[in-house]
């Protein structure tokens, strides 16, 4: 997702070169859901069926990911659950998203419910977007609305008894998507296991998603292309096998790059999960092969969010 | 905390409508005493059946009771309004918030197109609870009714939305309900006649209409909710929520996507 990196200025951590650059972020469209099921399992196959397919918004329509795994006790209706986060460019499209993934994946999940993920008085409460008021529709007449505790949900009859969704889902405001760190490594599977704590460690933190396979991108794209038309091509500044050409932004002994972008429901969390992850790859990074940590921006003008690494540096206040 | 004293059992039905606290709390206590409150001829005014001390509060108790007191609690908007003895017809009519506590029983309609707040009663309600009054489009319209006792026959007739729980119900219960909950003990014969939506949970009913199908023994995730929702309430019913229960649907001579939830037997 990167094109331009700074150069090094002589930041580090835990004996890892740190560039003094920043990633540049931007303001999305976000919301979350709480998805239950009769089993853990289930609520893992429906969370992760409707996070499908979903790296990219360019591409994708939409970013998702799982957020946390919830007890029963954390759920509304007492039964396990998982919370995935949904990112679009806007509340219209990021709606369109939701009814989709949610009428393909989650009504057809057997035993599943739907409700909000975000509280429906959480001061960032956005705009809200109808759900289960447009999947009542699947229910040809024979849903029904029932208002309990102040949230009003559709019962759709399906063959396994009837889908519980809630009738609208309230969006965030201050989502934020793009947050990006770059690990460059000696090799590989260095490299990759490095990436792997990262991408471990900003998970850990409420909020926040790594949309890519694993968390991981290794096809880091700048804007643009020397085809017409492409919206955008392989960041060639940091492949390996481009080492040598004017433009290369590696230096000799780093032969592999890898990528972790952050989507989350705050700029604060996008920092957050950044700080955890940038702490948790450096940590392990010289045993690993691990040369330099940088991040991706575009020159700074198009994102309203810049998080400089330096900032991250120290552990959180 | 304001306080009107009814000295003596009213010589005739009274109107209490309107006597909320957020009103008896901008007027003196001569204003007060002014307010009409008769039903008949003879003008009857607050001060000529009830000792009357106002603070200014938002808790108002009517100390002393009596089945001719109509319209208690009616248009309550805020605020806490209890009752130390029973109550006439209309309680809590039309009320949009605030707490109506009646320590007695009430008489016909309690509840009737109240579309918010709580209203409680320690002992029985007449019929028609939660219920519409002759000729209007509906009865509990999204307020929370909480009766102890028994009530009368057609328990929440015409309801809208909005929930209701009753230890035990006559005939009729849930009678051409349009939609919302109600909770009951034991209700007598022919629950859910005409309801086209909505959803009733009892403990044990008399005879069903044929016009109810069983639908299976599934266990909803809605009554989950639901559960969660009457806990507070009542933990009698939040358990009865959770037993495993035979839904049948209906009425199916008419709309029919009401529901009557029971025990298995």
């Amino acid at each position: 997702m990167s094109s331009v990196s700074g150069p090094g200025a002589g930041l580090s951590l835990h004996g890892i070169r740190v560039e003094d650059t920043f990633a540049e972020a931007f303001d999305m469209a976000g919301t979350a859901l709480v998805l239950t099921a009769e089993t853990a399992h289930w609520a893992m196959v429906a969370a992760t069926t409707m996070t499908g397919f979903a790296t990219s918004v360019i591409g994708c329509g939409a970013e998702a990911g799982i957020d946390a795994v919830l007890a029963p006790d954390e759920t509304p209706d007492g039964r396990p659950g998982v919370r995935v986060l949904l990112f679009g460019f806007d509340a219209d499209g990021l709606k369109g998203q939701l009814l989709r993934r949610v009428g393909q994946c989650v009504l057809t999940s057997p035993g599943s419910a739907c409700y909000a993920g975000i509280a429906w008085d959480d001061p960032n409460r956005g705009k809200a977007l109808k759900l289960g008021g447009a999947i009542r529709y699947f229910g040809d007449g024979f849903s029904v609305a029932k208002r309990l505790g102040g949230r009003r949900y559709w019962r759709t009859p399906v063959m396994d008894g009837e889908f519980l969704c809630e009738h609208s889902v309230p969006t965030i405001t201050g989502a934020v998507g793009g947050g990006n760190l770059l690990f460059l490594g000696r090799d590989f599977r260095g490299t990759l296991t490095v990436a792997e704590a990262a991408v471990e460690a900003a998970r850990a933190v409420p909020g926040a998603i790594l949309p890519f396979p694993g968390g991981i991108v290794r096809s880091g794209s700048k804007v643009g292309g020397r085809t017409r038309g492409m919206m955008a091509s392989t960041n060639d500044a940091y492949c390996p096998t481009l080492k040598g050409r004017a433009g290369s932004a590696l230096p000799p002994e780093v032969d592999v790059v890898l990528e972790i972008v952050i989507d989350a429901l705050s700029a604060g969390s996008v920092a957050a999960a950044m700080r955890a992850a940038l702490h948790a790859a450096t940590g392990i990074g010289a045993a690993h092969g691990l040369v330099a940590v940088t991040a991706g921006h575009y020159g700074g003008n198009l994102g309203r969010h810049h998080f400089h690494l330096r900032d991250l540096l120290g552990e959180a206040a | 905390m304001s306080t009107l004293t009814l000295r003596e059992p009213p010589p005739e039905r009274l109107d209490l409508g309107g006597l909320t606290p957020a009103l008896l709390a901008s007027l003196s206590e001569a204003e007060a005493a002014r307010l009409p409150v008769g039903t008949s001829r003879r003008g009857l005014v607050l001060g000529d059946c009830f000792g009357i001390a106002l603070d200014g509060s938002d808790t108002l108790t009517l100390a002393g009771g009596h089945e001719r007191l109509d319209r208690v609690g009616a248009g309550l908007e805020s605020g806490t309004l209890v009752v130390e003895g029973d109550v006439g017809q209309r309680l809590g009519q039309d009320m949009t918030g605030g707490t109506l506590r009646v320590a007695g029983s009430a008489g016909p309609f309690a509840g009737t197109a109240a579309r918010g707040g709580t209203i409680t009663v320690a002992g029985d309600a007449g019929e028609g609870a939660g219920g519409a009054l002759h000729g209007a489009m509906a009865g509990l319209d999204g307020a929370t009714l909480v009766i102890g006792g028994r009530t009368g026959a057609r328990l929440g007739d015409r309801m809208r939305r909005g929930l209701i729980l009753a230890g035990a119900a006559g005939d009729h219960a849930g009678s051409r309900m349009i939609a919302g909950t109600l909770v009951a003990g034991r209700v007598g014969d022919h629950p859910g006649y005409g309801m086209r939506r909505g959803t009733l949970l009892v403990e044990a009913h008399g005879a069903l209409l044929p016009s109810f199908a069983e639908t299976g023994t599934q266990d909803l995730v809605f009554l989950r909710l639901l559960a969660a929702t009457l806990r507070p309430l009542s933990a009698r019913f939040a358990d009865l929520a959770r037993r495993a229960l035979t839904r049948h649907g209906g009425d199916l001579a008419t709309l029919g996507k009401g529901e009557l939830f029971a025990p298995l037997s």
